[in-house]
């Protein structure tokens, strides 16, 4: 069950494609510098169109009430203030949620990080029996979507009493993430070839020793990578939060932010604005570390032949 | 977050399993323990218990203790002869294809662009796409909300500067055809990084000689496009395609965002949101079970064509 599994199953795709390089790439391919104007034109425009409501959401969040109230829309905050930050901040419910969000979205990466490791390493370095049922299974599974599970979801741990309890959303998080993440570590283990750990041990160190001063830092980029997947995923979830963090105290950032902007109320919108960035910043931020990452091609050159 | 799609350090000489038959020993078993028993918690025993719950009344009353009653396929033919159930189905179906073909539509758009245009133009448009789509799902509904509120929205008050006096004010989500349009245009906006950057990869690795070759011999750009370049990289248009069928058939957190912002429920529910609305709203989730068990088997069917697709192109599990 993906919780979001946008990101899943690229992979294939950027198999065939071999795509190995960063997304963002500087001049492009050699052959075509200059590009077409009629190109260019077309696709900053798209860009533009693109960019606007991400714009305007940082925008909004450093006007003034009165200016997102005027007849005419604010396009650039002049006289921006911080205050609409300000004021979430001092909303107690925000640092709750926010609250509730980190610890939910640290217990969810160390576990899912750990529990995937073992597995990939299960899966890379043994051949045994069940093995490709395992990868077969992890590989539908993380299509399954929430929608599809999280009634019965709910009420299991409605029985144990684990809703609106970080433990029961953790539980359910990690069962999301470690599909995908063990199907990326996979990759990145069977990355680093049994030479280099057979080399250190004829070396004279231990295979405990070889794995970690050999194999583990090769691992970490991977590891990383893994650990911001499963960041993103906790910290943007929506639908198991809103299912399982159903009272007010206990509400995740992306249910607590919904609560916002419900049909009968006047919505504060440069609050609502604030809270967003607030819960985007760090995911971008992620965002754009993973994207550089993918260009380092892991052991190139450490074996030979 | 699909930015992981890259990361894919093991080039395929390295991918080998290990060459020689280890020991026989306990040591994998052990190692999977952890996921297995976290994934056998968090899913299997809840599938286990959905397919029960699929056959049982479990309502109200058994929410209060009372045993669960047996009911066989009760649940299933009660929802079967349900047009209200056909309804929502008909309209997911519908939504999610609309959707799906409208993002591969500009995503392969927004690709061929980006093959086209000036190195840094380019850079701009990528950046721009990977904002979107590191956008969290919850901050991009907000200001999508912000953007279209009836009041002081930005896209009513350009309307009406157009001259379209009658978007005053206006409402985009009581009628559920605008209620739509505007989730898929969401939905749409969210996925189309992923296609676009995925589809440019694969356009990148088609040799520029046949392009060459191709006008040479007359062949327009049109006909470029659609007799080298896409059958060249028909394998990454039929895997992203699919995901992004599988993806729109369980949207749920956009369509309950928007339900809550003002839409008609009962005329726009699609498959999730109608789940939650039986299970968690009228507490009726023996019925609530069948309707997921019923989007479960359409994802894993479709999955299923993803996966042997997938494993084509994998020589090695």
């Amino acid at each position: 069950m993906t919780i979001e599994t946008r990101p899943v199953a690229s992979q294939p795709a950027a198999r065939t494609s071999g795509m190995r390089r960063p997304l963002l790439r500087g001049a492009g391919t050699p052959r075509r510098r200059r590009g077409n104007s009629v190109a260019n034109i077309a696709g900053l425009i798209l860009a533009a169109v693109f960019a606007f409501p991400v714009y305007w959401m940082v925008n909004s969040s450093f006007l003034q009430t009165a200016d997102l109230r005027g007849p005419n829309p604010v396009f650039l905050p002049l006289d921006g203030t911080l205050g609409q930050f300000r004021k979430v901040f001092a909303n107690p419910n925000f640092v709750t949620a926010i609250t509730t969000s980190a610890v939910v979205t640290v217990l969810t990466v160390l576990c899912a990080v750990l529990f995937a490791f073992l597995a990939a390493l299960a899966v890379t370095r043994f051949r045994f029996l069940g093995r490709k049922g395992f990868i077969l299974t992890i590989l539908v599974i993380q299509m399954i979507p929430a929608e599809a599970l999280f009634i019965s979801q709910f009420r299991m741990l409605d029985g144990w009493s684990l809703t609106n309890n970080v433990l029961g959303l953790t539980l359910l998080y990690v069962a999301a993430v470690v599909p995908f993440t063990v199907w990326m570590l996979r990759g990145f283990v069977a990355g680093v070839p049994r030479e280099l750990e057979e080399a250190a041990m004829v070396d004279g160190c231990s295979r405990t020793r070889a794995f970690f001063t050999v194999v583990f830092p090769l691992l970490a980029p991977g590891l990383v990578a893994a650990g911001v997947f499963g960041f993103m995923q906790a910290w943007n979830e929506f639908t198991l939060g809103l299912v399982i963090m159903n009272r007010p105290e206990s509400m995740t950032l992306p249910v607590w932010l919904r609560t916002f902007t419900g049909a009968n109320q006047v919505t504060d919108w440069g609050g609502v604005m604030a809270a967003s960035v607030i819960l985007a910043v760090p995911v971008v931020a992620f965002f754009m570390l993973v994207q550089h990452r993918m260009a380092s091609g892991l052991v190139s050159g450490a074996v030979k032949g | 977050m699909a930015a992981m799609t890259s990361v894919e350090p093991a080039g395929p000489a390295n991918a080998q399993p290990p060459r020689r038959r280890p020991k026989r020993t306990r040591l994998p078993y052990v190692l999977l323990i952890p996921a297995v028993a976290v994934l056998g918690l968090g899913l299997g025993y809840p599938l286990v218990r959905q397919v029960v719950m699929s056959f049982q009344e479990f309502g109200l009353a058994q929410q209060f203790g009372q045993a669960p009653v047996w009911v066989g396929l009760d649940n299933y033919v009660a929802l079967l002869t349900d047009s209200y159930l056909w309804a929502v189905v008909v309209r997911s179906i519908v939504f999610c294809l609309a959707c799906a073909f409208l993002t591969m539509a500009v995503g392969v758009g927004m690709a061929v662009l980006m093959t086209r245009m000036a190195g840094w133009a380019r850079v701009v448009v990528q950046v721009v796409l990977l904002l979107v789509w590191a956008m969290p799902w919850m901050a991009s509904l907000t200001v999508w909300q912000w953007l279209i509120d009836s009041q002081y929205g930005v896209v009513n008050w350009v309307l009406v500067r157009l001259g379209l006096d009658q978007f005053a004010g206006h409402s985009w989500l009581i009628n559920p055809i605008s209620f739509f349009a505007v989730a898929g245009l969401i939905v749409v906006w969210m996925s189309v990084p992923f296609v676009a950057f995925t589809v440019y990869a694969g356009l990148t690795q088609v040799p520029h000689e046949m392009l060459e070759a191709a006008q040479i011999d007359g062949a327009n750009g049109w006909n470029r496009f659609w007799q080298i370049i896409v059958p060249m990289i028909r394998p990454i248009l039929l895997i992203v395609g699919l995901l992004q069928v599988i993806w729109d058939l369980k949207v749920f957190t956009q369509i309950f965002t928007l339900q809550e912002a003002g839409g008609v429920t009962a005329d726009t529910n699609l498959l999730g949101t109608y789940i939650y609305r039986l299970g968690l709203g009228q507490g009726d989730f023996g019925t609530a079970s069948a309707v997921a068990m019923f989007m479960l088997l359409l994802t894993v069917a479709i999955t299923f064509f993803y996966v042997r697709r997938m494993l084509r192109d994998e020589e090695e599990l």
